[in-house]
């Protein structure tokens, strides 16, 4: 079908959704279904081996295959997967981060076997590691050589690939994070800086360069409910970036000096009790991002009504891409010039974010910049602490949340109470025929090609070479995603990011938090020492934010936490509750690989006979999954739904106090 | 546990842990049987300090990589303070120490401070008893705030302090008065270049003017643990300050000294000052468990016995 277009108008931005699971192949069918819907770009999700650099077959791999997003592994399936969509034609988004290089050279490769010249592509990699290390955790080598990777992207596509965003410095999940509007502008503002002066140093960057570099510089925010304030968010975002720009990088021209963003709506706020809501929090979310025309994002992706049931289906992604489009091409938003200038309510709250937001930048740049601030932990901290405030007036009622903390009463939900039908499920084989694939196409490559592309990857950047032409030439000789990022890691080491619960401040808490914390220390006695618990993410999961929060709750109600974070191995885990003497293990999984991971757990205990421990799980799992978790052992199972974490922490100590009287 | 068994040490201190009365006895009968049979001097006892942020777990991480990179096995008793509102605690280090996190010659055990504000938890003394009888190495890891400096030098036979460089903190340490108490300084991040190199020199200088034993100056040394570099040197030394306590006979002191001062601290929480000047006085019993042939756990049971005695008898 065409584009609707009407000279009067204003030309819409782009639509995406963010798709992509099981297989090339399916993620191939799914995309061109979507265009066919009158979707007008591509946003890609990668699944977590993928973004963190591992090849399907291995350990770490294991139960994440396909789940979040699509597995790349190497050239071939990246052609599989913009099978037939021309890509000189396309404008790709992809969620990529640690191993960003490694898909950008993919997907350069699969353009040369279209015959599509690299000047031509256009579209987006991420690519911003600061809120890896704040918020998704999909980092990989330290900060360092992180911000390098970065810069090395941005200094060669400015020429070679100029169509190109090389990063899209994101605010989006610090809000996930739960961030203030301040603290997102102000801590994304610090990420730019960073990324620019680090640009700005290279020796092979001349200083005319510049401006056109800063005009790559894109952004990725957030939409939240509160949106008439997202609206002044982005005003005041537009405004600090432009006088960034022309002060501190000295960008003459206007273009150059453009705030250019896309946008995925909060994914935070969308609740699990009457689900059908969401649809509504959905559309008004995108309003705040497109309502006002200085402020309109460049490209939008709304998440789907049942985000925080499991993954959607294409049925429930077609019904967001029609939100858009709806906006898009039946209101009259793209008739008016700003309709919010001149409105001096507007303008009062735009300037108290700036100038909030100034504050909190200014701070960051005193010590160092947005690197040093992940380093000391100063701005996790911030962000731990602001989420902490937000679960607690959800809590406390403080935030209403419609159907969540007020007006809970429901009729039985008739889009959701199909039960597991009302979600995608990922075809279990889909990790086994993806193993299959990466055997096959290891058998047929070319050794020796292989092994001398690694080799001048490892040469040319142990040597200070731009990652981009090795990497390149290692995606056209047939090397793996595994292999690739296995070489860096080698060169550079790994990392672990400050978790930021510890320096949080102690909170008295509700009355409950309270009578909770009297049984915690009422058990002690039952226990003869304090309760201690684990908390751990397995897999490769890096949203950690809900585990942090789990983390500093059981600090407040007075149990000793061992916080573990991000990326273990059932092994990892099993060991530290033996060493550290736990009386209660709990799991933090969001992507999906719970089934996998947790009957890992379990197995381990019983086998280093520590079943005595009890274990609870976290995330995002739909009812047949935690039926068949506690079946297997698992003593209570929480969704999004379960926002009160006091109670949560009451049956913890219920669920100890059974193991102890057991025991 | 006197078999070097691993899968025993957990258990052994979770025991050590436990205040239950009959719990609390077969603690006790453990430490004597340690005390009497286990095998002298044992583990080296290393204890890490410095400022938040200074970089302590970054560095104890790359300091454990080198020793299991020899084949030496690894365990450590890591103190985070509890929250004096709460009494809960978040025990964080555990995400920094990553080199062997499924390692059986790697343990790892996070203590709460709980009542003791910013000092060692009560069990961290026994704890290293233990740990010294099952592996190499011990190292005891606490947030430098002042009183930490003096508790952990009694549980260890090398203090090692991790400073980071440009930072008030040395500056405030030197002010404190707590210069004489670590036996190596390490200056970490010295891949910072001229502000590491700095600190260092201020640290020498200062080293300089406070009093130390007869025959150790405490070495300054700038590390990183983010590149390794100086991780060898660092080892070399904290070996040379071992040989040093060997050589001059002083090991068996300080580990005598550190086991007495653990035995008072409990009879001091258990029975009080007025308990302990039933027997003496605290002075008194710091003389009768230094000069203790039969060890000061072995002691302890005797004078609780002695306490009891005359709080019974008024």
């Amino acid at each position: 079908m065409s584009t609707p277009s009407d000279p009067k108008r204003d030309r819409p931005w782009v639509f995406r959704t963010y798709s992509g699971h099981s297989s090339a192949q399916a993620s191939n069918a799914l995309y061109r279904s979507n265009l066919g819907k009158g979707q007008t770009g591509l946003s890609v999700a990668f699944d977590l081996p993928t973004q963190t650099g591992y090849d399907s077959d291995h350990p770490l791999a294991r139960g994440e295959v396909g789940k979040v997003g699509v597995p790349i592994g190497h050239i071939d399936d990246m052609q599989t997967l913009f099978e037939n969509i021309p890509l000189d034609r396309m404008n790709t988004s992809m969620t990529i981060n640690a191993t960003a290089a490694w898909l950008l050279s993919l997907y350069v490769a699969v353009g040369e076997r279209q015959g599509v010249d690299a000047k031509q592509l256009q579209g987006t990699t991420q690519n911003d590691l600061i809120k890896e290390y704040l918020s998704r955790g999909t980092y990989v080598f330290p900060p360092a050589p992180s911000m390098r990777l970065i810069s090395d992207m941005v200094a060669y596509s400015v020429d070679e690939i100029p169509k190109w965003n090389p990063t899209n410095v994101c605010s989006y999940h610090l809000q996930e994070a739960g961030a203030t509007p301040q603290q997102e502008i102000a801590y994304s503002m610090a990420t730019a800086i960073a990324v620019l002066d680090a640009v700005r140093e290279r020796s092979d960057i001349a200083a005319e360069q510049i401006p056109r570099i800063v005009g790559r510089i894109s952004f990725f925010l957030n939409a939240g409910i509160r949106f008439v304030e997202e609206i002044c968010k982005v005003r005041a975002m537009a405004e600090l970036w432009d006088e960034i720009t022309s002060q501190r990088y000295g960008v003459e021209e206007e273009k150059l000096r453009r705030f250019r963003y896309g946008v995925q709506v909060n994914s935070l706020g969308l609740t699990e009790a009457q689900p059908e809501n969401n649809v509504i929090r959905i559309v008004l979310e995108s309003l705040g991002v497109t309502l006002s025309k200085k402020a309109r994002c460049r490209a939008l992706q709304l998440p789907a009504w049942n985000e925080a049931l499991g993954l959607p289906r294409p049925w429930d992604q077609q019904w967001s891409l029609r939100i858009q489009q709806i906006l898009a091409y039946e209101t009259d938003l793209l008739e008016f010039p700003d309709i919010f200038d001149g409105s001096t309510a507007i303008e009062s709250k735009v300037n108290e974010l700036i100038e909030g937001s100034r504050a909190e930048l200014e701070k960051v740049l005193s010590m160092g910049g947005a690197v040093a601030a992940v380093e000391n932990a100063y701005m996790k901290q911030r962000l731990v602490e602001s989420h902490t405030q937000r679960v607690l007036a959800i809590e406390s009622g403080e935030l209403p949340v419609v159907g969540v903390n007020l007006y809970t009463e429901s009729e039985p939900s008739l889009l959701a109470d199909g039960g597991a039908q009302s979600i995608l499920k990922v075809d279990a084989s889909a990790e086994r025929e993806q193993i299959e694939r990466l055997e096959a196409f290891r058998a047929k490559r070319n050794g020796a090609e292989v092994e001398a592309a690694l080799r001048n990857l490892k040469d040319v950047v142990a040597s200070g070479g731009n990652i981009m032409p090795p990497s390149i030439r290692a995606a056209q000789s047939g090397v793996t995603t595994g292999e690739w990022a296995e070489t860096l890691r080698g060169l550079f080491g790994e990392y672990r990011a400050p978790t930021g619960v510890v320096a949080g401040k102690a909170e008295g808490g509700s009355e409950t938090t309270r009578s909770v914390r009297e049984r915690v220390h009422a058990l002690r006695k039952d226990l003869g020492r304090p309760l201690k618990i684990l908390v751990g993410k397995p897999g490769l999961d890096g949203h950690s934010n809900g585990a942090e929060q789990i983390a500093v709750k059981a600090r407040d109600v007075g149990m000793e936490v061992v916080y573990e974070g991000i990326r273990l191995t059932p092994e990892e885990i099993v060991h530290s509750a033996r060493d550290e003497g736990v009386h209660v293990i709990g799991l933090s999984i969001l992507s999906g690989s719970h089934g996998v991971l947790v009957k890992d757990v379990l197995e381990l205990l019983r086998s280093e006979k520590l079943d005595g421990i009890p274990v609870v799980v976290g995330g995002i799992i739909p009812e047949e999954d935690a039926e068949a978790l506690r079946a297997a052992g698992v003593r209570r199972v929480y969704t999004p739904k379960d926002f009160d974490l006091a109670r949560i922490m009451g049956e913890i100590v219920d669920v100890v106090s059974e193991s102890a009287a057991a025991a | 546990m006197l078999a070097r068994d691993r899968g025993a040490v957990a258990p052994a201190l979770n025991l050590l842990d436990d205040t239950r009365p009959e719990r609390r006895r077969e603690a006790l009968d453990l430490l004597e049987v340690l005390e009497s049979d286990a095998p002298a001097p044992g583990a080296r006892r290393i204890g890490v300090t410095g400022a938040p942020g200074a970089g302590k777990s970054t560095l104890l991480d790359a300091i454990v990589r080198n020793l299991r990179d020899q084949g030496r096995t690894v365990g450590i008793v890591a103190i985070d303070p509890s929250s004096r509102r709460t009494g809960g605690a978040l025990l964080g280090d555990r995400v920094r120490v990553r080199a062997g996190a499924a390692d059986p010659g790697v343990f790892f055990r996070s203590m709460a401070s709980r009542e003791r504000l910013g000092g060692l938890a009560d069990a961290t003394h026994a704890s290293v008893t233990v740990l010294g009888v099952v592996f190499d190495y011990v190292f005891i890891e606490t947030v430098g705030v002042g009183q930490s400096e003096a508790d952990v030098e009694m549980v260890c036979d090398s203090l090692l302090f991790a400073a980071q460089p440009g930072a008030g903190d040395t500056l405030q340490f030197m002010k404190a008065g707590l210069m004489e108490i670590p036996d190596v300084f390490a200056v970490n991040k010295s891949d910072l270049g001229p502000p590491a190199e700095r600190t260092r020199n201020e640290l020498e200088n200062a080293l300089g003017m406070s009093e130390r034993d007869a025959g150790w100056t405490p070495p300054v040394l700038a590390v990183s643990a983010r590149d390794g570099t100086g991780i060898a040197e660092l080892m070399a030394t904290l070996d040379a300050h071992r040989q040093h306590l060997l050589d001059t006979d002083t090991l068996d002191a300080r580990r005598r000294r550190g086991a007495s001062a653990a035995v008072l601290d409990a009879l001091e929480r258990r029975y009080g000052g007025f308990g302990l000047d039933g027997i003496g006085g605290r002075a008194a019993a710091a003389e009768r468990l230094n000069a203790a042939p039969e060890g000061a756990f072995n002691l302890l049971r005797k004078l609780s016995a002695e306490i009891e005695d005359r709080l019974r008898k008024g």
